[in-house]
């Protein structure tokens, strides 16, 4: 027998898997993923899509109203309280990068139990937002809370902050930054044990310190960080909802609303079943969404091609 | 380092900075210790205004006693970790799936698979809300676990193939071509070499996701009704509706409720912090 006559018959006598394993194989480990995330997540973000352009009440024969829902949105005065509260959620939000950054910096030390500091610290992250949300309305009672207490001491009267429609949003927005700081304190922390000590050694012997140190030595090499706390960040302000349901339920005067929550309401609660117009909403704040996404994902894949 | 280390600073400079440390600390948890404090006092002391003094008695067992076996709230917790366990270990396997296969092979549409779990893990739960909901009860899984675990498997297989995939592609590419040349089947390559070298990534996905779930509240509400189903983050809302004003007895409730991640963070610490991290630092 001679080797060429052994290739001749060998493809036949494997299979066509065995012949097609590097590209078969893949897919057939994506099949299971791809399957559960195409039902759950990408199908129904069309779907809710084309609900939005339904007046429906979740039960009965749906009715096309072609934009009918968003002309609607344009003259809802709910709607446009909604989107103002998204706009200071998005902003104030932001806050906990700052503060993160400062309490990673207070934390970058090597005294005996700073290990034990830096867990405690980071703790609020790991509560959920529902037990956040009572300890905070707690905090915030009008005459029983600590901070009516904390404020008589000094000589101010009580303040009821969640009852107070100006003040609501922004006891709220607090509220989730406790969490939120501890989470941006973390990428920090971690942040900072990777920065390049010799870089700052030579930064020293050239005489920087203090804040020029941190803003053209230390800030720049913290940019992974900056980066995830950014994604992170944003993302928890879009998807605030379990803060307002549990401390306020979007009161007072539907005064603390955002888009997340007022398209529950309408599409689940007791106003009613509006599919249609609470898939409306919800497509409103996906395409807010879409514009952070996207710059997320180009800014990845840019990532992807210098790393390639 | 960044900031100067505090040793090489003066000794006043050093005294200082240890004291500020604990203070600091109360100061952050001060809303929390307020709710522990709250769990361990008598009724009375709420009816007769003695918010903030000291407790008019120690009352932890009796409080906690209540929540455990005088309320629904063991019931609700149950249904937390069937609902908790089975997501957490669906979600960890089809990633390390999907992220065996992302990292590992190239093939043209690659980045864009990738690109719709990224782009998918980012979207507002709401946009998805109306029609999860009617699959789930045409699917006849209203308002069980069942239809939960289905969902939350399937929305953090996003987060998890993201992290499962940049986590292959830093392991070292030549021992599957090794193991490849000496013509090992795929699929053993990523039970008997991958998968091993996986050990850390899936230990931290794991407490991450246990964590993520546990304290999921919105498709709690909108998936489940009542305490046959409903995880304790939702059971905490009918909870204290049932004791309202008995702020002993809410204070224990959330206290217990939040537990659980709790402890998964104190002993898994390591793992939580190199998961939630990861990517922070090039």
């Amino acid at each position: 027998m001679t080797t060429a006559a052994l290739q001749d018959t060998d493809p036949p006598k494997r299979g066509w898997y065995k012949r097609n394993e590097i590209a078969v194989t893949p897919w057939l480990f994506l099949a299971p993923a791809i399957l559960f995330f195409a039902v759950y997540v990408i199908i129904p973000i069309f779907q809710s899509f084309s609900i939005s352009l339904y007046d429906w009440d979740g039960l009965g024969q749906a009715e096309y109203i072609g934009l009918g829902n968003y002309s609607e949105l344009m003259n809802d005065r709910a709607f446009e309280v909604s989107l103002w509260n998204n706009l200071k959620w998005l902003v104030f939000y932001l806050l906990a990068i700052p503060a993160g950054l400062f309490i990673a910096l207070f934390l970058n030390q090597t005294v005996t139990g700073i290990r034990i500091y830096k867990s405690l610290f980071f703790f609020p992250f790991v509560l959920s937002q529902v037990v956040v949300g009572l300890v905070f309305a707690w905090f915030y009672l009008p005459n029983e809370g600590l901070l009516s207490n904390m404020l008589a001491m000094v000589g101010f009267g009580p303040v009821n902050v969640l009852g107070d429609p100006n003040l609501a949003t922004y006891g709220i927005i607090l509220a989730g930054l406790w969490p939120q700081t501890a989470y941006c304190m973390i990428l920090y922390l971690t942040g900072l044990n990777a920065v390049d000590p010799e870089q700052v050694e030579a930064a020293r012997l050239d005489g920087a310190k203090g804040w020029k140190m941190l803003w053209y030595v230390i800030i720049p090499q913290l940019k992974p960080a900056t980066f995830i706390a950014f994604v992170v960040t944003i993302i928890g302000a879009l998807r605030s909802f379990d803060l307002i349901s549990i401390m306020t339920n979007g009161g007072p005067f539907g005064q603390t609303r955002v888009l997340s929550f007022y398209m529950f309401e309408k599409a689940l609660s007791e106003y009613g079943f509006r599919m249609g117009y609470g898939a409306a909403i919800a497509v409103v704040l996906f395409l807010i969404m879409l514009v952070f996404i996207a710059y997320f994902l180009w800014s990845m894949y840019r990532e992807e091609k210098g790393g390639q | 380092m960044f900031p100067r280390p505090i040793q090489q600073a003066s000794a006043p400079a050093q005294t200082a900075y240890k004291t500020m440390l604990p203070i600091a600390l109360i100061l952050w948890l001060l809303p929390l210790i307020a709710v522990a404090v709250f769990s361990i006092k008598p009724a009375s002391d709420f009816t007769q205004g003695n918010y903030w003094g000291m407790p008019g008695s120690f009352e932890m067992f009796n409080n906690y006693g209540q929540v455990f076996f005088n309320s629904d709230m063991p019931r609700y917790m149950l249904n937390s970790v069937l609902i908790t366990v089975p997501t957490v270990i669906g979600a960890v396997a089809l990633s390390a799936m999907a992220g065996f296969a992302l990292g590992i092979y190239k093939f043209q549409s690659n980045i864009w698979v990738f690109f719709m779990f990224v782009a998918g893990n980012f979207v507002p739960f709401q946009i998805l809300m109306v029609p999860v909901r009617d699959l789930t009860l045409d699917l006849g899984l209203y308002n069980t676990k069942t239809g939960l675990v289905l969902f939350h498997i399937a929305f953090q297989t996003g987060f998890c193939t993201l992290f499962m995939r940049n986590f292959i592609r830093a392991l070292p590419f030549p021992l599957i071509e090794a193991a490849r040349v000496e013509g090992v089947a795929e699929w053993r390559i990523f039970w008997f070499v991958v998968l091993p070298l996986m050990k850390p990534a899936l230990a931290a996905l794991a407490v991450l996701i246990f964590t993520f779930i546990w304290n999921d509240y919105f498709w709690a509400i909108v998936l489940t009704q009542g305490p046959d189903a409903q995880p304790v983050t939702a059971g905490i809302t009918s909870f204290n509706a049932q004791y309202r004003a008995a702020y002993h007895l809410m204070s224990a409730g959330s206290i217990v409720a939040a537990l659980p991640p709790v402890l998964m963070f104190f002993l898994m610490q390591k793992h939580f912090i190199a998961g939630l991290t990861l990517g922070a630092v090039k």
